[in-house]
Parts: structure tokens; sequence; C-alpha cells
């Protein structure tokens, strides 16, 4: 058997994605780079480069953590992150991929970008700018959009904690301020941290100076937090990418389709739905290149081969047989605006959804979302750039349109502007109107 | 039969994880892109690239040309290594070098032994207009230079084959947009989440062949300035210097110039897993002379159409 390579008495808790959300004035890169510093996933020569260009660019002689983090040349000479940048790092049981997401302008489509492959959400608050006031908007902004993408764990990283002496009652009016958001937002899962970035207080490892906190330090936590996808109470969604053929090589001809688990589990015996064509057929076998699975999970790339020949093709979704999951034609949805071009009603979109990519129509745009209060704002006839609103959309051919906070995996699209071939608009399905 | 109840667990382990969704990005590109080509040169990266495409497509072929670009400043066991592969796949291998785009002039360099790395984009750039590429998959990693840390999985570049930090497209969810109007392309990095830890436990994990001098060996360098320059027809020692044999291994295997190896003794892949654990010095900062010049050195090679 494949046994893990350098750690043979730990278990493999595979990989996490999260977002940090948060301004630089809140310390969020002092965090990631004291998260990666930690974690000896800074390497000495990325540390050296760093102290080089802090001595170019300031005279202090402290390490600037931040600067681990600011990627490009032209950012760095405007002191602020422009763009989603991906960090890792990896603890003995589990390998994180952060999304460092930018707390300025382009900020909603940064963060959406950041957040929709993100399974847990780190909001980061400066204690020492709320006080005993009220939380800034940006914090209800993220803790909004990181509910529209359907984060399912909320980490509240109070910060500068160190900056008001380790005060528990401060530490607890933050607490109960958020309480609030996420009760209006409906988040489920928040938990709380006091931490000092800058000072390492609880990132790693557990501070004595905040012995009235009892919880566990930050990266314990990212330790042992499930990853959502891994479900497998979910129903099967396998959209199919390629159709694998070969002639020749073996006593017979091979068939197979090959894609990744969305949700779910496929099993050798299974009887499946191709949809949308709708015919069943059972798995013969399903093929990982040089071994045959008896079944595969939510995230696994395999070839699945089935007892008959049916008409499959790229972009159609196999489903368990006695599912009947709903082919949308019309529906609504959320939408992110992410393009410099407005949303135009009157234009074809190119919609991309699974494997699949067909014609889309705006038939219609209903309320904007007010992402600083979380409330519809009035009705709007356009999106633009950062904006979010809720659509309604018609597609050429109808496809599995599930519920986006149901299955994300089968829930989310992307819209194309076919001229530029940008990608305009992330959107998520909330409700199909008329199935086909 | 251990081997597959490991591998029917729900859960999957970070490798697991790391190779399905390089696979899923390669049928992507498969299936979105018309005419691609997967950069292969011999190297550890490309060498993980084509372990994933085998596991993608077989018993199928391969849905594209392996393309090497030459820089003519190779370690011989490399191509020895990459042709040998290359037959073992039964894939076709298209060679393009920095020789023929210096012939016809399209790359001066001040002197013969300059690095050709920064050529290479050249000679990338005529190749992907010989052929009509509107796709090149390569084996870069985010976490190998800061520049890469925004580099998307799917990396536009315009009919002039540069790559504009400011006009790259959101990347959401898996939902990778592919399209590009002709004379563009993308290139495409399924390995983008991977760490140099994660590519040598997953060549221990999959035991994948690599070229000797990965792992360590005796050979005669120069100290210099902190790295150990190997002695070669290209990199002779300097005057005054003092030639050492010494245990190495190389970490990159790239342009002869510019590529250092580092002392090590470890001789196989999960010795190096071992070593890279607790290794203090990056990939790039430790074995390419290039990288060092500047911070944001590889974020203007890229803009010029480098990887």
């Amino acid at each position: 058997m494949n046994a893990p390579v350098h750690r043979p008495d730990l278990e493999d808790r595979g990989v996490l994605r999260f977002i940090t959300a948060g301004s630089v004035d809140d310390g969020k890169s002092t965090l990631i780079g004291r998260l990666l510093y930690e974690a000896k996933g800074i390497f000495a020569d990325q540390l050296a480069a760093v102290t080089r260009a802090t001595r170019k660019r300031t005279a202090g002689d402290a390490l600037d953590l931040s600067l681990l983090t600011d990627g490009l040349e032209a950012e760095r000479e405007q002191g602020i992150t422009i763009d989603v940048a991906y960090r890792y790092f990896a603890s003995p049981v589990r390998k994180f991929i952060i999304a460092d997401a930018p707390g300025h302008e382009q900020y909603t489509r940064n963060m959406v970008t950041g957040a929709s492959t993100a399974d847990a959400a780190i909001i980061l608050i400066d204690v020492t700018r709320v006080g005993t006031g009220e939380l800034l908007p940006q914090t209800k902004r993220h803790s909004a959009i990181a509910k529209l993408l359907g984060i399912r764990h909320v980490i509240v990283a109070v910060n500068k904690i160190d900056l008001v002496g380790f005060d528990q009652a401060v530490f607890e009016h933050v607490r109960k301020e958020y309480d609030g958001i996420a009760k209006r937002l409906g988040l489920t899962d928040v938990r709380y941290i006091p931490i000092s970035a800058l000072e390492g207080d609880n990132v790693v490892r557990s501070s004595e100076r905040t012995p009235w906190y009892d919880g566990p330090p930050l990266l314990e936590l990212l330790e042992n937090l499930p990853a959502d996808r891994a479900d497998a109470s979910l129903p099967l969604r396998y959209p199919v990418q390629l159709v694998i053929r070969a002639n020749g090589s073996t006593a017979e001809d091979f068939r197979g389709y090959a894609g990744q688990v969305r949700s779910g589990t496929i099993k050798r015996g299974q009887r499946v739905r191709v949809l949308p064509g709708g015919e069943t057929a059972t798995v013969e076998a399903i093929e990982a290149f040089d071994r045959q699975l008896d079944e595969a999970g939510a995230g696994r790339s395999v070839t699945v081969r089935l007892d008959r020949d049916v008409d499959v093709s790229r972009g159609d979704v196999l489903v368990d047989a006695e599912d009947r999951p709903i082919l949308g034609k019309h529906f609504e949805a959320e939408l992110c605006w992410l393009d410099r071009t407005p949303l135009d009603p009157r234009r074809k979109y190119l919609l991309r959804h699974g494997a699949k990519t067909v014609q889309a129509r705006v038939d219609g745009v209903g309320n904007k979302l007010d992402v600083h209060s979380l409330s519809s704002t009035e009705e709007a006839e356009t999106l633009v750039m950062n904006d979010i609103g809720r659509v309604s959309l018609t597609v050429q051919q109808p496809f599995v349109a599930d519920p986006y906070d149901d299955l994300p995996a089968t829930g989310a699209f992307i819209l194309i502007d076919p001229t530029t071939n940008q990608t305009a608009a992330a959107g998520m399905i909330r409700k199909v109107t008329q199935a086909s | 039969m251990i081997a597959d109840l490991d591998l029917t667990r729900t859960r999957l382990d970070h490798l697991d994880w790391l190779e399905s969704e390089a696979i899923y990005i390669l049928r992507e590109v498969a299936a979105e892109c018309a005419n691609p080509a997967l950069l292969f040169s011999g190297g550890k990266d490309s060498c993980v690239l084509l372990r994933l495409a085998e596991k993608a497509f077989r018993p199928a072929r391969f849905p594209f040309p392996l393309m090497h670009i030459d820089t003519g400043h190779n370690f011989p066991e490399v191509i020895e290594f990459r042709d040998q592969r290359v037959d073992e796949l039964g894939e076709r291998l298209i060679v393009r070098s920095v020789e023929d785009s210096m012939a016809r002039g399209t790359v001066k360099l001040r002197a013969e032994t300059d690095s050709r790395n920064a050529a290479q984009s050249v000679t990338l750039l005529e190749a992907i207009a010989e052929f009509g590429f509107d796709a090149c998959i390569g084996g870069a990693r985010r976490d190998e230079e800061k520049a890469r840390a925004k580099e998307r999985v799917f990396s536009f570049r315009d009919e002039f084959g540069q790559w504009d930090p400011k006009a790259q497209r959101p990347e959401l969810w898996n939902l990778y947009n592919a399209r590009v109007h002709k004379g563009e392309n993308v290139r495409v990095f399924p390995i983008s989440n991977w760490t140099e830890l994660d590519v040598w436990q997953y060549i221990a994990r999959e035991k994948l062949a690599l070229p000797s001098l990965y792992y360590a060996h005796r050979r005669e360098v120069v100290p210099r300035n902190g790295l150990l320059v190997p002695v070669t027809p290209i990199t002779p020692p300097r005057p005054g210097e003092v030639v050492e044999t010494r245990t190495v291994r190389f970490r990159t295997v790239g342009d002869i110039s510019c590529t250092c190896p580092v002392a090590s003794d470890a001789d196989t892949a999960e010795a190096i897993v071992a070593e890279t654990v607790v290794t203090e010095i990056t990939e790039r900062g430790a074995t390419r002379m290039d990288d060092q010049t500047s911070e944001a050195s590889m974020e203007r090679r890229k803009k010029e159409g480098y990887f």
C-alpha cells in the first residue's frame, strides 16, 4: 500500500482551503505571513529577500511579515494587493491553501473569487478600531459574501489583542457584536479567537497572555475543521468531462467516461441515469489508471465504464437512477458581476456549468444586494462590476440545476462574454422556476 | 488489495486531492482547447505532469503532443532521459531549440555562455505560432516564486504571448474559461497548487523515474557566492577558483549556465522528501542564479512570455 511518506504516525486529513478577509490595516498579510512563517512554509532565502526589500522601503528594523504575501512588483509600488493570491503551507496533518483576497478596490469581485473554492473563512477584526463601538462595515461585507458563497465555517480572528492589554472584556464585546451579524446572516458555525498576528499569540501556539481563552490556537482549529466536500450522504453528481476511447490496444475496444465526482459516491454495480438524456445503465467499472475501484467519492477523478452503449457526451451528468434532479431551463440565480463591461440583458452570454457550456439569456434583473446591510435594495436594470443581484435566466438547453446551497458543485456557474471571452459573472442557482 | 481499500475511502489524502485536481484540469484542456501541447523538459515537475496525463487519458493516447524548448545548454543525462521516457510512452515529441532562434536572428545573446532561460520565451512563442497551439500545459507551481502566487490555472496570453497581471480572468470554483481568439493562447498549470514537498511525495508514492542528477552523486563544483556551481564546458572555473568534488543533487535541471546543485546525501525520493521537510532554502533561491538578480525578475520574464 502507499504509505504516507514522511509522517507514518499521523493521519493525512487532506486539503483545507480557506480565505482570509480583511484589509492590510487589520493585519491580514501579517497573519498570513505569521502562519507561513511559523509553519515553516517560509524558507530561509524567502526571508532573506524580504529583509532586503524591507530595508529598501522602510527604515525600521522589524521584519514585516506582510511583505511575504504581497506578490507583484506593481502592487508593491502601490503598497496594496490588487488580486487574489494563493499561499500554501502544511502542518504535519494537513495541507492548507489560502486565498488571500485584498480588501480595497474590486473587493467584492476578488473575495467572491477566493470564496468560491473555500471551505472556511477567517474574518479578521482589528480590535483597536472597534473598541467598545460597532464593528466596521467591511466586517459585515466580508461576512455577507462568506454566507452568499456558502462557506460553512467562519473563524473570527480578533486581532491586535495585545494592543488592548489582552482585555477579555474587549474580546467579549466583539463576540457579542458579531453574534448579531451571524444571526442575521444565518451563519451557523462561527468560532472566535483572540490573536496577535504580529506577536504570534494564539496563532500556532496557545498564548499565556490570554488565560481566559480556553479554545485552540488558530492552526489547531484549521487542522480540525471538517472539509465539507466529502459528505458521502449527498446525492451523486458526476459530470462527464471527456469520452475516452481506445481501439485495438486491448482485446475489446475501450469506451469510458472521464470525470471528477462532484458530490456523493459512485459505486460499481450502481444503476445510474445519464442527464439530460435520461437513459439508464449500470456502472461496470470505475477505472483509476492502474487499478479498478469499487467506489469513488467526491473530489476523485476517475473513468467510468457502463454495461451498455448509451449516448453520453461531454457535459452530461451521471446521477443515481432513483434520483430525479430538476433539469432547469428557467431559473433564478444570484450573480456577482466581475467584468468591467456591465450586464446587458439584450445580449446572450455563454453559461458554463459543470462540464457544459450553453447559451444563456438574462430575462430580468431583480433586486441588487447591498453587501453592507445584506438587504435588498431597489430594482436594478443592470449589474456593474462588483454588483451582486438576483436575475432570472433562460438557457438554451436544460441541465441539472441544483440549488447552490444544497449542492454547490452543481449549483454554481459562470457567464462568459462571447465577444471578449472574459469571465463576466459568477452565478449561484437559487431556484428553478421552470423545469424542462 | 489493501491499496484498493485505501483508495476507495471517501476522504482523499492530500496527494489524492492534488492528483485528482490536476487530472481534472488536464481533461479540461483536452476538451476545451483545439490544439494543445504539453511542455516536457525531462525535469521533475514535467515528469509528474506525464504521470498525471497517463492517469487522465489512458488507455487512449495523449490528446496532445509533448514539446521541449531546448536551450542547448542541457545536462546530457536529462536529454537521454527525456527521449527514453517519450519512447516508453509512445507519444510524439516536438523539439524546438533556442539555437535555431539564434540562427534565425530572433534571439541575440551578448555571450555564447549567457543564460538562455529568458531566450526560451522567444523560441516558445515561435513554436506556438508555428504549430498554432492554443494552449500550452506547463509544470509551473504557484509556490515557486512570489510573482506566480496570483497566476491563474488557465493563464491567458494575448496575441503577443504576453501576460498582463491586471487583465487576468477571475477563476471561480472549478469552472475554467479556456476560450481564446485566434492567435491568443492559454498557459495551463495543472500542478499550480502543489509545493515542492508535494511533488517529491508524489514522485515517491508513484515511484516515478527521474534523471539521475536529481539524486545524490559526486560532482566537480566550484563554491561561488553561496552556490555550488557545477564545472561544465559552459560554466568552467574562473581563474583562481578551486574545484572541489562534492556529493550533491540538483533540485531543478534547467539551463546548465544557471542551474546549481545543493550539497546532499539524499539518494532516494524518500530521502529527498525528508530533506525537503526540513530544508531552509527554497528551490529557485538555492539553485537559480538568474532569479537572484532581482525579486521581480520572474515577473518581468513572465510579462515577456516566459512560463
